[in-house]
């Protein structure tokens, strides 16, 4: 062994392990981190996953593609559309079906809706995690206006599970467009609040300043996507790089930062709102009446081979992989989630630092725990 | 100078005397003392209950929402509920724990904010403790809490707790230097550390506004001490729950949890009525220069405000203003407290002595 190697081992010997979780306010679900510690200072945090493993990847074998959309709801439930949409979209171009502009149109906005309605919740937690409780307020009472909007549409306000292969189960409450309108009108007075309450303030700077530095190369290795990955210059947005339904029919940025520490994840997200916003404008009068459906067999089977889509949800890179034997059922179905991938960065990224700022780390990562263990 | 309408001089020696009428000097002193002990802790039970209220409505106000409404009018009652409540909860006690300090922890904790709470001048004549060396007093047993949370943390046995009670006997230790720093910048200007004195000589003016820059640079440092002393926000680190769950009082429950969060809400009161009576005159009526035409009118009708409603509405804007702090600011880390503290606070404090000092030599405040 090396001797930086047996310095980490003495190091881990004597640490005061703590155990964050599974039941732990931080960790925002079951996750479970054995933290070492010298005094405040993290000397490493081994992850320990599992306590939510619902084997949703093995339960896709037993089910149909219109099934299965209903289970991935279930990995990342703050992006839930946006996981339907990915088996949708898989479904759709092994088939080499071509949905109406509509469709596309549509999902688009739902999609960046989900987002916005994502990020409030971060921006929610974020805040309470370093102690800012009334932020959980501010960001819950806009979020509610999104889910109102997903609750008239589509029924569902969390799980909408409205994407089908093709299409939409039914078409859009005709209130969608109004009510889409007025929440851009509403929120675009509301974000610079969000910027008054926490991102000026001088303690919540000094918390998250600095605090959990990854550069570019480490996140590329760790594959730490989404607003992670580009607050650290990792341009890997999906949307932008791979567009899918209608993102390539709007002008929208990228935002990159080279930073990579918390605040600058942080700031990422913030303009990851004004970003989207800006999508669903551009997008939200383009709706034109037509159906909500490609015309579709009433069962799905996909051609034998190996298939993958990738989207890009709130937290960042999401794909499906399937192989297909020419069944109505996969033959095994894997999701690559980007949770999984940005959880495993923060080992490395919490060593030398507080207890405390591991807690801004991990809130600034954004981890959503049932899409880590699927 | 303040009218004596609301002056309870008369009363307490009138208690005094007929008590002494009929019985030997002794006897009087004991039914006093257990008079007053009496008043105190129905006082302490009463105001603890009103400020969690008052907290949970301050905090629903802030965060958009309505707060507490159901059991009674307004909800005033629900903190007496959530009180019952906790008294029917089972105590429960981690493996290992120490059981002694286990249990004697949180009377620590609220014993040092009763003691603190008997020096309070409410009003004229209202104050039970009369030292000369008041602020001393208040001070000391003030600084007896720590203990009990140091103790809770370790006789827990549990991890979280141990790290909350560490952080909270540094912050505290470190803390108090800043509040004790503060207040001599009055002491300087007063000439005394009795409490009452202290207070009569803002007859004519309260220390803020007459002991100008230097009072309130001190007044500034004490509440941001004193907010860090109480263990609340932003400087509620021993607690703090998003990474230590609840600190040293994660293994508590039911009634011995109500005392550390009652104490908690006491121990506002008490630096707020403090920082009141130090910087805000107590129970003084607010008065401006005899040189400003009319200001004897103005005087006179402030005097006809009682004494204890001062008292109370002054301290009750401080907590408020404590209140605002928690539930706006984020929470510091422990380093970025302790370099608050001793980097920037208390050399400012030092300085702001020196500067005191050389106000009250050369005569240079009101």
């Amino acid at each position: 062994m090396s001797d930086s190697k047996i310095q980490e081992n003495l190091q881990k010997e004597d640490a005061y392990y703590v155990n964050m979780g599974p039941q732990h306010p931080s960790t925002h679900g079951v996750l479970r981190l054995r933290v070492g510690l010298q005094g405040e200072k993290v000397i490493h945090v081994e992850p320990h996953c599992g306590y939510i493993h619902r084997g949703i990847e093995k339960m896709c074998e037993k089910d149909t593609y219109s099934q299965i959309i209903h289970l991935t709801d279930r990995l990342d439930y703050l992006s839930a559309n946006t996981n339907n949409e990915a088996v949708c979209l898989l479904v759709e171009n092994a088939l080499g079906i071509e949905v109406p502009e509509r469709v596309k149109i549509i999902r688009t906005i739902l999609d960046e809706l989900t987002r916005l309605a994502s990020h409030q919740l971060w921006w929610s937690v974020m805040g309470m995690d370093l102690g800012a409780l009334t932020t959980f307020f501010y960001g819950l009472r806009d979020r509610e206006k999104i889910l109102d909007i997903f609750e008239e549409s589509t029924g569902g306000r969390l799980l909408p599970s409205f994407n089908t292969p093709g299409g939409f189960m039914h078409d859009i409450h005709p209130n969608f467009v109004p009510r889409t309108k007025e929440f851009l009108a509403y929120f675009k007075k509301k974000l610079p609040e969000y910027n008054r309450l926490l991102t000026g303030n001088v303690i919540f700077q000094q918390r998250t300043k600095g605090i959990g530095i990854l550069s570019k190369e480490d996140a590329i290795a760790y594959g730490v996507t989404g607003p992670s990955g580009r607050a650290s210059g990792f341009a890997c947005d999906v949307r932008k790089h791979h567009p899918y339904s209608a993102y390539g029919m709007v002008d929208f940025k990228e935002i990159l930062y080279t930073e990579g520490d918390s605040f600058y994840r942080y700031v990422a997200r913030m303009d990851e709102m004004w970003e989207s916003m800006k999508i669903i404008e551009q997008l939200i009068d383009r709706i034109e009446d037509g159906p909500y459906t490609a015309k579709m067999k009433p069962i799905i089977k996909l051609p034998a081979g190996e298939y993958y889509q990738r989207v890009e949800t709130t937290r960042g890179e999401f794909g499906v992989f399937v192989i297909s034997t020419g069944d109505k059922t996969p033959y095994r179905m894997k999701f690559r989630s980007p949770n999984f991938a940005n959880l495993s960065a923060l080992d490395y990224m919490s060593r030398g630092f507080k207890i405390a700022d591991m807690v801004a780390i991990m809130s600034s990562l954004d981890l959503v725990i049932p899409d880590i263990d699927r | 100078m303040a009218i004596d309408i609301y002056d309870f001089t008369g009363m307490t020696s009138a208690i005094h005397e007929s008590l002494s009428a009929v019985l030997s000097p002794a006897a009087t002193t004991i039914v006093e003392m257990t008079i007053i002990g009496i008043v105190f802790i129905l006082f302490y039970a009463l105001v603890g209950l009103f400020l969690v209220y008052a907290e949970r409505k301050v905090c629903a106000f802030i965060q958009c929402r309505l707060g507490p409404r159901r059991v009674g009018p307004r909800g005033i009652f629900q903190t007496i509920a959530d009180f019952i409540k906790l008294l029917m909860k089972e105590l429960l006690m981690t493996k290992n724990a120490d059981k002694f300090l286990f249990n004697l922890a949180p009377f620590i904790v609220i014993i040092a904010s009763f003691m603190a709470i008997g020096a309070m001048p409410f009003a004229k004549g209202l104050h039970a403790l009369d030292f000369d060396i008041g602020i001393l007093y208040v001070l000391a047993v003030s600084g007896i809490g720590v203990i009990g949370i140091l103790l809770a943390g370790w006789s827990s046995n549990n991890k979280y707790s141990l790290i909350g009670a560490l952080r909270s006997g540094a912050q505290i230790v470190s803390y108090e230097l800043s509040v004790g720093m503060a207040l001599m910048t009055i002491i300087i200007f007063a000439g005394s550390m009795q409490l009452s004195e202290i207070v009569a000589s803002q007859a004519n003016g309260w220390w803020l506004f007459k002991g100008h820059i230097p009072a309130i640079i001190a007044f500034v440092i004490f509440m941001i001490a004193s907010t860090a002393e109480t263990n609340r926000g932003p400087f509620d680190l021993a607690e703090a729950e998003s990474e230590l769950v609840a600190g040293f009082h994660t293994e508590y429950s039911g009634i011995k949890f109500a005392f550390f969060f009652l104490a908690e809400y006491m121990n506002m009161f008490v630096v707020a009525a403090f920082g009141a009576t130090v910087f805000l005159g107590a129970w003084m009526p607010f008065h401006i220069s005899e040189m400003i035409p009319y200001a004897e009118y103005f005087n006179m009708g402030m005097d006809f405000i009682p004494g204890f409603i001062w008292f109370f509405g002054k301290t009750g804007m401080l907590i408020l203003l404590m209140m605002w702090f928690k539930w706006t600011f984020p929470r510091l880390r422990i380093d970025q407290l302790l370099t608050l503290e001793w980097k920037y606070l208390l050399p400012i404090n030092l300085v702001n002595i020196v500067i005191t000092a050389f106000f009250v030599l050369t005569g240079f405040h009101f």
